[in-house]
């Protein structure tokens, strides 16, 4: 617990919350679906970070220490390394299609309940 | 910047470049007062009313982020690095993703005005917000630099302006119409100037980007074949090499640099107070989509503007787009494509393209200033100062104080630092934020332990680290190029301190939370998380 006898708090916003605010939001931590609703986030956004930030580097790596094969051309002028780049745009739009698509389908619905009934309980 | 900018472009179209920079000033400072008859409370100035959709903000974080650097530097860097110049702007995109799946929306929901609200919600007030608004002034101060120094240059380049004391004038007269921008218009007119300009920048980028790829019969294989030919460099020209890693000293720089783009968009501390001006997360959400294929497609839009360069206007020693470090290949582009020099076509076209440089610019520093000043007005005066018990009304003066001093301070240390180089004011402040503020946000919002210590700690150890390392790297001291080259104290190989300063800043981070006891941010943790994931009890749109 905390130690009481010092105030290590000094008013801070969440500090002026009332009482039952807390409460509230502690209650909602507990339940499955605010559990359900984390789990999902997570498991989306970690291996998603995990993954671009490996795609990336891979590709800084080998500007740096794979040249000859950035260098082999795949048509006309185009080289690996172009055709990498341009897919790391490639990457980022669908890599943001498809969280835009899991957050409107498994998170909203799950927030928004649970958004309802914070406000139902808090009156705000 | 070098002294070589000071070459002027074709100066037979000034006039008409004067009208339209004019007409530039004009439109925005309507914007401004229209703005200031329509700010009235605390989230009005700070937070635009919270009230802009997804699509409105996407357009105004485009706005934000896509500085001079990126529309003159970096089509310049492939008009003279070819594929290397390409580089940059992947790092700047990518990153990105970081801000779309781990902060807007966390970051919406949490926060109220700034970057350390979101901190603060469950971490003792004083030696946080003091951390984070310390970051983010020292960040924006960097950047904002970087952009007055460009603007003393580019505007001198577009209008054919040679003396160095009317480059300190177009300098002053820069930060007077951002002072103004921000004391009067707040966020909300902020917010304005930087959807006109990224309208005026897309539309503008679309055109000469359309008119460049006409000439190749839209094949962008023979774009490239011509622009490697007429670079004379050959198809080296579009491989890697040219700029970046020329050694293995150069090859981790280059690294590092590439880690710091990509991790510091999403701590740049007037990015991420962009995402307070929408109604709910969803709509933050949606900005950074918005944001996303807006950036996204500038950038590629970018690739067939330096090509074309590099293929259409002389590249080589002594020509224009060298002696201007790439900063004329976009304008110059213009002119060729417009019909060429002397052509009514290439005039008009060269005078649009400079006004969009120049309106890129005026909305930049306004959105850096206005985040200092919130910082200074709602972190250090009403929260640490006043410790919460500020009225709105003295917290909205205190703004605009903050606003005008931050803007007299940048002017003062713009006329200097004209001698500096723009890039590693840029990557600076890319590589402080990623060290110092991504650290404090991530832990924040995703590891319960982690308590003021720890908050403190990263930002401090990650602005320190990440600005000693410069202090004695090559930048500084020991090369020709260097800010002194006289001295030589350059015990640090890289350029860019990313590499070091991002994981020590982490590690700072966390051995600051373990060593101390304290466990009232621990027990706040699971309300941060709910009101993170969910919106309940965040901040609400304001309702005239």
């Amino acid at each position: 617990m905390a130690d009481r006898s010092a105030p290590v708090y000094e008013s801070g916003e969440a500090d002026r919350l009332p009482v039952h605010d807390h409460e509230v939001y502690n209650t909602i931590a507990r339940e499955s679906d605010f559990v359900e609703l984390r789990r999902r986030y997570l498991n989306f956004a970690f291996p998603a970070t995990i993954a671009f930030m490996a795609w990336y580097i891979l590709y800084i790596v080998c500007n740096n220490w794979a040249r000859a094969f950035m260098d082999t051309q795949v048509y006309g002028h185009i080289n690996i390394a172009m055709v990498w780049g341009l897919l790391q745009f490639v990457s980022t739009f669908t890599i943001a299609y498809f969280y835009a698509r899991h957050a409107r389908k498994s998170l909203d619905p799950l927030a928004s309940k649970l958004r309802d009934e914070f406000e139902g309980e808090t009156g705000r | 910047m070098s002294t070589a900018m000071l070459i002027p472009l074709a100066t037979g179209n000034r006039a008409l470049t004067v009208g339209l920079f004019l007409a530039v000033v004009a439109i925005t400072l309507y914007i401004t007062f229209w703005a200031s008859r329509r700010s009235k409370t605390a989230a009005d100035y700070y937070a635009g009313g919270r009230s802009f959709s997804g699509f409105q903000n996407g357009l105004a974080v485009s706005g934000d982020y896509m500085s001079a650097a990126s529309f003159l530097g970096i089509s310049g860097a492939i008009a003279l690095y070819g594929y290397d110049g390409f580089l940059y702007s992947i790092g700047f995109l990518v990153a990105w993703l970081v801000a779309l799946l781990l902060i807007a929306e966390l970051l919406r929901n949490s926060g109220r005005y700034t970057m350390a609200d979101q901190l603060a919600y469950r971490m003792r007030q004083t030696p946080v917000r003091t951390a984070a608004a310390t970051s983010t002034i020292v960040v924006s101060i960097f950047y904002l630099l970087a952009q007055m120094v460009g603007a003393g240059a580019l505007v001198g380049l577009l209008l054919g302006v040679t003396s160095p004391a009317l480059k300190n004038i177009v300098i002053v007269l820069v930060g007077v119409l951002m002072i103004i921008y921000v004391t009067f218009g707040g966020m909300k007119g902020t917010t304005w100037v930087q959807i006109v300009k990224a309208v005026m920048l897309m539309l503008g980028t679309v055109v000469i980007t359309f008119l460049v790829l006409v000439q190749f019969g839209f094949n962008f294989n023979e774009l490239l074949g011509v622009a490697a030919e007429k670079s004379g460099k050959g198809e080296a020209f579009l491989q890697p090499g040219q700029l970046y890693g020329k050694d293995l000293v150069g090859k981790f720089d280059f690294l590092s640099l590439g880690l710091a783009l990509v991790l510091g968009t999403a701590g740049l501390p007037h990015i991420l107070i962009r995402f307070y001006t929408t109604p709910t997360a969803l709509a933050a959400r949606k900005s950074v989509l918005w944001a996303i294929g807006l950036i996204g497609s500038f950038y590629l839009m970018t690739l067939v503007l330096g090509f074309g360069a590099a293929a259409l206007v002389p590249t080589g020693d002594g020509s224009q787009i060298k002696t201007s470090a790439g900063n004329a290949a976009s304008p110059l582009l213009a002119q060729a494509v417009g019909g060429g020099e002397g052509t009514l076509g290439g005039s008009i076209l060269l005078a649009v393209i400079s006004a969009v440089a120049f309106a890129t610019i005026l909305a930049v520093v306004a959105g850096l200033t206005l985040t200092s000043a919130s910082s200074v007005a709602h972190d250090l005066y009403a929260n640490v100062y006043k410790k919460g018990q500020a009225s709105e009304r003295s917290e909205l003066i205190v703004v605009r104080i903050a606003a005008f001093a931050i803007g007299a301070v940048a002017i003062l240390l713009a006329i200097p630092a004209q001698r500096l180089n723009i890039a590693f004011l840029v990557a600076l402040a890319f590589a402080v934020a990623a060290s110092a503020n991504l650290p404090a946000l991530l832990y924040n919002l995703f590891w319960k332990r982690f308590n003021t210590m720890g908050a403190v700690f990263s930002i401090y150890g990650g602005l320190i680290m990440a600005v000693l390392l410069v202090t004695f790297s090559p930048v500084v001291s020991g090369t020709p190029t260097s800010l002194f080259p006289s001295a030589d104290f350059d015990w640090f190989p890289l350029r860019n301190p990313g590499l070091i300063s991002i994981p020590f800043g982490f590690l700072c981070g966390f051995v600051g939370t373990l060593i101390s006891k304290e466990t009232h941010s621990e027990e706040r943790y699971d309300e941060l998380s709910v009101r993170s994931l969910t919106g309940a009890g965040a901040e609400k749109a304001v309702v005239h």
